[in-house]
């Protein structure tokens, strides 16, 4: 069962035991939703094939006291109708629960239109959202149960790719692999965990494991971390890197920030060539980490990911 | 286009913007303080006005009452109107329009529904009013509160942007009948509506009325046409020039 699935099944349900929830569909994933639309028509809303009027009518839904769930390809949902998030939702102070598929590369091969690594960069321009990228099927249910029962905007963002298991919980760091004191600090977000575990293996690194970059468990952060901090996101390079930098104002420190590139590579192929050609491979990864750990500048050879290039 | 006749007409209109007659001039004048309202500030007043004193079931009262009629003015920026209806309602205090658009007025150049009583939505990027119109028609169907219905003004220029043709297609499609819009046609498009704007409504399935805009009762029939499972629209024209 991938994301997608536990989405389906549980929004299902959610449609079923709570008469709040609301589902708005832009055609992607109706088909999935055939049955639950049967069986409520009114809370079941495709709206076709258009992503301004999904986002819009989420909007007049909230303001009617419902608790819409939208949903869409994430450069449909997230970028095509940004102006909508930012006015339909939050201007309006109506909140709801956005749940994206499709992550950076999930269809490499559909080419750069169906790519969207910058999504979680744009709905952190905004506030007061909470950010779920789950990192395992098996966590999906509970987050979007508990997003759903809260009052708050979320952005869930699923993905094919997913770690061996799943780390429930809130969303608060979880320590993974302790190296010791004075280690470096690594947090892999979502389905970066399980490369990031086998890059770091056998280096002075604790790994720290985390599916809600926002709002990021800056506490935990405070305490896991000494003076080395190796940020790995699925998405755009540098998302969190301001949350980290300010958590540790106080604190000289070192932030290494790894995630998808900003070029356009114009290649296709699968997810994973995409991961190795942004250096999030467990061999580029390990690059990345033993040349920001190497304290001779001389030693350090620029990796793939450091320079924006790919291999 | 500023040809000395339309000079003439705006500073006539700026020297007396109402002429006295409408229910709603001395408020309007507080808002105005003496600035030189556009045409599309006087172009809406009409509208405004019969849907608040004849239609709208919606007081100070019952302004949160899921129960109440909704009004939704999407295009934002014909604002003075709106403010100065709402404290002629008794939804805002009149006192605040003489500070509008300053540093510590809850009135801004746009409204916003946050800061003010009886604002449903804030708007002035054009194109979303609709949007949320349908969304809310469509909640309060899901929730089976079957009585009020939703208002939202759109300005036929802001027809332009495309999302309200995502939301005029889908409410046809899907037979909003407790929807209204109502375009007040100032004929400000750069690129016009060959046919008129109320085609764009009616080929989706909607019902249609188009009026003068100025005039009372007809705006009335109008905007209490509807009939059935079909959303509605009035289209309000009024004088370009004038804009009254």
């Amino acid at each position: 069962m991938e994301m997608r699935d536990s989405f389906v099944d549980t929004t299902t349900t959610l449609l079923a035991q709570e008469p709040r929830t609301a589902l708005v569909l832009a055609d992607i994933s109706a088909a999935l939703f055939t049955a639950a639309a049967e069986r409520h028509p009114d809370r079941v809303l495709n709206v076709g094939i258009r992503e301004q009027l999904m986002l819009g009518v989420a909007g007049g839904l909230a303001l009617t006291g419902l608790r819409p769930i939208v949903h869409s390809y994430a450069p449909f949902l997230v970028e095509r109708a940004y102006e909508q998030i930012k006015l339909d939702l939050d201007h309006q102070a109506a909140r709801a629960v956005l749940v994206s598929i499709g992550a950076s590369f999930d269809r490499a091969s559909a080419g750069r239109t169906h790519l969207s690594p910058a999504d979680v960069a744009l709905v952190d321009t905004l506030s007061g959202w909470t950010v779920h990228v789950p990192g395992h099927p098996d966590e999906v249910p509970g987050l979007l149960r508990t997003t759903v029962a809260a009052d708050g905007s979320a952005y869930l963002r699923l993905s094919t790719l997913s770690n061996g298991r799943p780390y429930p919980g809130d969303g608060d760091l979880v320590l993974v692999r302790d190296a010791g004191a004075g280690a470096a600090l690594l947090v892999a977000v979502g389905p970066t965990l399980d490369a990031a575990l086998a890059a770091t293996e056998g280096l002075p690194v604790t790994v720290a494991y985390t599916h809600r970059p926002r709002p990021f468990d800056t506490a935990g952060l405070r305490t896991l971390a000494d003076n080395e901090v190796i940020l790995v996101e699925p998405y755009l390079a540098g998302t969190s890197a301001r949350v980290v930098a300010a958590a540790l104002a106080d604190r000289p420190h070192r932030l290494l920030a790894l995630g998808v590139g900003r070029e356009e590579l114009r290649r296709y192929g699968s997810a994973e060539d995409h991961l190795r050609w942004h250096g999030l491979d467990p061999a580029g990864l390990r690059r990345s980490v033993t040349g920001f750990l190497t304290p001779a500048a001389a030693d350090r050879t620029p990796t793939p990911a450091m320079l924006g290039q790919y291999v | 286009m500023n040809s000395l006749a339309t000079i003439t007409t705006r500073v006539a209109e700026a020297a007396a913007p109402l002429d006295g007659r409408h229910p709603i001039a001395p408020l309007l004048e507080r808002v105005r303080a003496g600035r030189d309202f556009g045409p599309n500030v006087y172009s809406t007043l009409d509208v405004l006005w019969v849907l608040y004193d004849r239609i709208l079931r919606i007081t100070p009262a019952t302004a949160d009452d899921p129960d109440r009629d909704r009004f939704l003015l999407s295009k934002g920026h014909a604002v003075a109107g709106y403010y100065a209806v709402l404290a002629a309602k008794g939804f805002v205090p009149p006192g605040w329009l003489d500070d509008q658009g300053g540093p510590e007025s809850r009135l801004g150049d746009h409204p916003d529904r946050t800061l003010v009583p009886g604002v449903e939505i804030g708007s002035g990027s054009l194109g979303h009013g609709l949007g949320l119109a349908v969304g809310t028609a469509l909640g309060l169907r899901a929730q089976g509160l079957l009585d009020p219905r939703v208002y939202v003004l759109v300005g036929d220029a802001e027809l332009d942007e495309g999302s309200n043709h995502e939301a005029i297609a889908y409410a046809g499609a899907a037979g909003l009948g407790n929807l209204t819009a109502i375009v007040l046609d100032n004929a400000s498009a750069t690129h016009g509506w060959s046919g008129g704007p109320a085609t764009r409504f009616t080929v989706n399935g909607w019902t249609a009325a188009t009026v003068d805009g100025r005039d009372h009762d007809a705006l009335y029939a109008a905007l209490t046409g509807q009939h059935g499972h079909r959303p509605h629209v009035v289209v309000a024209v009024v004088d370009h020039e004038e804009g009254r």
